[in-house]
């Protein structure tokens, strides 16, 4: 009898999209977790999760071993770890916090080049020029029909964080965009 | 597009992050269990719907998610101030140019 095997697939795996000033491609698999607690929980977290969470609006930290904490909302954060899993370095943390494993919710993609911005700005309403939205910067906000989460990676480098069945939507919707981004 | 200000995010977003969400400061009776149905039907279902300055609930959806309160004019869709929602109600007066202000802001 044939042995049966499980092989877990992203999206949008093997997509690559583009033009000649940015390439979109999806981000490596990763752990997530969805994580709220008050101001008196924090300490224990960020102990737990070798990080500072940030506490003001829109600002990100990365920890060196590639962690990444992102500001949602005053007592929200989303947790981003491409190896470590960071639902089990929180599980025994003596503090009043909840935490939801969003790993397999959330797919990413990103988006790279000088034409970076304008093909975000296709669909995203915010203001994400330098002054408003620097590197490190990042926000739940909207691009096209969908929430996502956007954060700003490098000067001309993004990642975006959707929910894995608007993946291919979101993928479209920048395919579509990059090719006017430079014009 | 209209851009509001959320006052969690501490900076003015685009209305597409934005829901509304009813009438501020509509305060529950306690005990609810003991009132009239005619009391209940004007804490339940009745709202003011006035045309000019309303107090409202918004929701930063998109966003940082919170709810908070918004003073708006019905009229000219124009956004008077917003404020975290459990805070006072902001007061608000028209000055002799026509136009709402939070009391005491002046110009």
């Amino acid at each position: 009898m044939a042995e049966a095997v499980a092989t877990r697939t992203s999206p949008l795996d093997g997509l690559i999209a583009g033009s000649v000033g940015v390439a979109i491609a999806q981000a490596a698999p990763a752990h997530r977790i969805s994580l709220r607690v008050g101001a008196d929980g924090i300490p224990a977290l960020n102990k737990a999760l070798g990080l500072d969470l940030p506490t003001e609006p829109k600002k990100s930290v990365t920890a060196k071993s590639g962690r990444m904490a992102l500001w949602l909302g005053p007592d929200e954060w989303l947790v981003i770890d491409e190896k470590g899993d960071p639902m089990a370095d929180v599980a025994g943390v003596d503090a009043f916090f909840s935490v939801v494993d969003v790993s397999h919710r959330n797919t990413a993609i990103k988006v790279a080049g000088r034409g970076a911005r304008a093909t975000l700005e296709a669909g995203c309403p915010q203001d994400v020029t330098d002054d408003a939205f620097p590197i490190g910067a990042c926000s739940r906000t909207v691009m096209g029909k969908i929430e996502i989460v956007l954060m700003r990676t490098d000067a001309n480098a993004y990642r975006i964080e959707c929910w894995r069945s608007f993946a291919e939507y979101a993928f479209e919707f920048l395919s579509d965009a990059a090719h006017d981004c430079m014009a | 597009m209209l851009l509001i200000h959320c006052p969690y995010c501490g900076e003015d977003r685009p209305e597409l992050e934005f829901r509304h969400a009813g009438e501020a400061h509509v305060v529950r009776p306690d005990p609810i269990s003991e009132i009239s149905d005619e009391e209940f039907e004007a804490y339940f279902f009745i709202r003011d719907n006035p045309k000019g300055l309303t107090y409202e609930r918004w929701r930063h959806m998109h966003g940082c998610a919170r709810f908070f309160n918004a003073v708006r004019d019905t009229v000219s869709d124009k956004f008077v101030t917003t404020y975290k929602a459990g805070n006072p109600k902001v007061e608000i007066e028209r000055g002799e140019d026509g136009i709402a202000r939070v009391k005491g802001d002046g110009q």
